[in-house]
C-alpha cells in the first residue's frame, strides 16, 4: 500500500482527440490514493473520454497516465467504471449481471455486493423489472464486487429523481469512506460534487480551469454556510463572471 | 390461482373460434349441396381421402419426403446464412468482402432459378434442397448480419470493461443482444422453406405433398388437392408455432 499523499493516479499532459478534433490538450492532474474527486464541466468537453482513457478503454494520443507508478496501455485492471445508463444485461438475472466476470465460485461474494446496496431480495429478478434506482445499485454492486482500487463513476446519478439521488449519494459516500477505493465523480450537479468530494475539478476546453478543495467535514450538511459558497463559486468559474448571477437563479444548479 | 387459469383456458380458446366455425360452415355447405364437390369436397370427404391415403402408406411417404426436403434445405440455407451473418457482423474484413456480394445476389428472386437449377441439378432431391437453402439463406443472414451489427454498442463497452473479451465477449454479450433479431430471420425464413417447396414440389417432383397435389389434378381428386393444401397449411403453421415457442423461451427477460 502506498502512504497518503503519494500521487495514485497521475495524468501527464494528456492529449486525446477524434478525428484531429482534440478533445483533451495537455491537460495535467494528481490524485492520492483514496480520494474523491469529481469532476464537472460543460457538456462535450471530454469527461466520459477521462475516464475511458483511465479505464484503459481508450488510449492517449500523447502524454500519459499513470496509476501507481505504471503507465496504462491495457485493459486497467484496478478500476471499475460505472456508467449513466447502467447497462445491466438485460438477458442476465441480476444475481448474473454482479456476478459477471467473476469465477463461478464467487457468488457469494456477488450476493454479498447485492445486499451492500440493499437488494438482496431482487437477486433472481430481470432488470427490466427494478426501478431506475435499483438499476443504479445492482450497477454500483456490479462495479463493486470485484473491490476495484479505482471506482470510476460517469454520472450514475444523472438520470435519477431528487430523492433517489440523495440516497444513492449516501450510499456512494457510504461504501468509499468504508472501503477506501479511489473515487472518480463525473457529474453535472455542482451541488453533488460539493457533497461528495474532495475536490472538484472543472475542465474546461481540454484541461483543468479549476481545482477546488472542499474543507467541509463529513457528513456534508447542506444548510452548512460553506456549502453554498463553495457551490456558487465553482458555479462562478464554469458561467464566466458576466453570466454568473443569471445563472444562479436556477435552483437546480446544474450545468449544462 | 383458479381465476387465473379460466382466463388462460379461455384465451387459448378464442382464437380457435373461427376457425371452427368456418369449417363446420364449409362442411354444413357442403352437405347440403350448396357447394358442389368438384369445385370444394366436403371435409369430411378430404378426411376420408386423408385416411385412404393413410392406410396405403402413400402420404406418410409424401410428408416424410416433404419434410426431409424441408429440414435439411433448411438446415444448409441456415448455417450458411447464419455463419455469414456472423462472420460478416464480426470482422470488418469479412463484411468488406462479402455483404456488397449477398446484398446484390438478395435481389434476385430466388423462385425465379428454378428453370436453371432444374438444368443443373435434374429434378431429383437436390434441386428441391437447393432452391429452399438459397431461399432460407439471405433471410438468416440480412437478420443475423443486422442483429449483431446492432447491438447496443454501450454493454459492448461496459462489457470490455468489465474483462470480457473474445468468445466470452460474444456469449454474454453480442450474441444475446443479437438473438431479438437472428429469430425474426429464424421465423421469417421458415415461411420461406415451406412457400418455396411448395413451388418446387408443384413444378417439378416425383415425390412430395406438392407432387401428391398435381398428381390428383390428374385425376381429378379433388378431395387430395385440398388434402395437400391443407398439410401445407399445418406444417407452416406448426413451424410457426416452434419458432414462436423459441422465442418465448429465449427471450423471455424481455417481458
Ligand atoms: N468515439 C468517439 N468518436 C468521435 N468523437 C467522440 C467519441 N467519443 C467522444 N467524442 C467526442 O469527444 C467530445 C467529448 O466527449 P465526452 O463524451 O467525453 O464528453 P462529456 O464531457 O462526457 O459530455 P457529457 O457531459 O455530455 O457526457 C465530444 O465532442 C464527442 O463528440
Ligand atoms: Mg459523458
Amino acid at each position: 500500500m502506498e502512504a497518503a499523499g503519494i500521487p495514485h493516479i497521475k495524468l501527464e499532459n494528456i492529449k486525446k482527440g477524434y478525428n484531429s478534433r482534440s478533445v483533451l490538450e495537455g491537460l495535467n492532474l494528481t490524485i492520492r490514493q483514496g480520494e474523491f474527486v469529481a469532476i464537472v464541466g460543460r457538456s462535450g468537453c471530454g469527461k466520459s473520454t477521462l475516464l475511458r482513457l483511465l479505464a484503459g478503454l481508450e488510449f492517449l494520443d500523447t502524454g500519459s497516465i499513470l496509476v501507481d507508478g505504471e503507465e496504462i496501455n491495457s485493459l486497467n485492471k484496478n478500476a471499475r467504471l460505472m456508467f449513466q445508463d447502467g447497462r445491466l444485461l438485460p438477458w442476465k438475472k441480476v444475481m448474473e449481471n454482479v456476478s459477471m466476470g467473476l469465477p463461478r465460485d464467487h457468488r457469494l461474494r456477488a450476493l454479498n455486493a447485492l445486499e451492500r446496496v440493499g437488494l438482496k431480495d431482487r437477486a433472481n429478478d430481470w432488470p427490466a423489472r427494478l426501478s431506475g434506482g435499483q438499476k443504479q445499485r445492482v450497477a454500483l454492486a456490479r462495479a463493486l464486487v470485484h473491490n476495484p482500487a479505482i471506482l470510476l463513476l460517469d454520472e450514475p446519478l444523472g438520470a435519477l429523481d431528487a430523492l433517489t439521488r440523495l440516497e444513492m449519494q449516501r450510499l456512494v459516500e457510504q461504501l468509499w469512506s468504508e472501503k477506501k477505493f479511489t473515487s472518480i465523480l463525473v457529474t453535472h450537479d455542482v451541488e453533488e460534487a460539493v457533497a461528495l468530494a474532495d475536490r472538484v475539478i472543472l475542465i474546461e476546453e481540454g484541461s483543468i480551469k479549476l481545482d477546488q478543495y472542499i474543507p467541509l467535514p463529513r457528513p456534508r450538511q447542506r444548510v452548512h454556510p460553506g456549502f453554498s459558497l463553495l457551490v456558487e463559486e465553482i458555479l462562478q468559474h464554469i458561467t464566466g463572471p458576466g453570466e454568473g448571477p443569471a445563472f444562479l437563479g436556477n435552483q437546480r444548479k446544474r450545468v449544462y | 390461482m383458479d381465476k387465473q387459469g379460466e382466463t388462460n383456458a379461455i384465451q387459448t380458446a378464442i382464437p380457435w373460434i373461427i376457425p371452427f366455425l368456418l369449417l363446420a360452415g364449409w362442411q354444413l355447405f357442403a352437405s347440403l349441396g350448396a357447394i358442389p364437390a368438384r369445385i370444394l369436397p366436403a371435409p369430411f370427404d378430404v378426411c376420408k381421402a386423408a385416411v385412404g391415403l393413410l392406410k396405403t402408406g402413400e402420404l406418410q411417404d409424401h410428408i416424410m419426403v416433404s419434410l426431409g426436403r424441408a429440414v435439411s434445405g433448411f438446415v444448409i440455407g441456415g448455417s450458411i446464412g447464419f455463419l455469414l451473418g456472423l462472420f460478416n457482423g464480426l470482422s470488418k474484413l469479412s463484411e468488406l468482402l462479402f455483404d456488397t456480394s449477398i446484398q446484390m445476389l438478395r435481389t434476385i428472386p430466388h423462385l425465379a432459378l428454378i428453370p436453371l437449377v432444374i438444368l443443373w441439378f435434374g429434378i431429383d432431391e437436390t434441386s428441391k434442397i437447393f432452391m429452399v437453402a438459397l431461399g432460407v439463406l439471405f433471410p438468416v443472414y440480412v437478420n443475423t448480419y443486422h442483429g449483431i451489427k446492432s447491438v447496443d454498442k454501450g454493454l459492448i463497452e461496459m462489457g470490455k470493461a468489465y474483462g470480457l473479451r473474445g468468445f466470452y465477449l460474444f456469449k454474454t454479450v453480442i450474441f444475446p443482444g443479437a438473438l431479438s433479431s437472428i429469430l425474426v430471420g429464424f421465423r421469417f425464413s421458415l415461411g420461406v422453406m415451406w412457400m418455396t417447396l411448395i413451388v418446387a414440389e408443384t413444378i417439378s417432383a416425383h415425390s412430395g405433398i406438392g407432387y401428391m397435389a398435381m398428381n390428383a389434378r390428374e385425376f381429378m381428386q379433388m378431395d387430395v388437392i385440398v388434402l395437400a393444401i391443407l398439410l401445407y397449411a399445418f406444417f407452416g403453421k406448426l413451424s410457426d408455432m416452434i419458432a414462436k415457442l423459441l422465442e418465448k423461451r429465449w427471450l423471455n427477460w424481455n417481458r
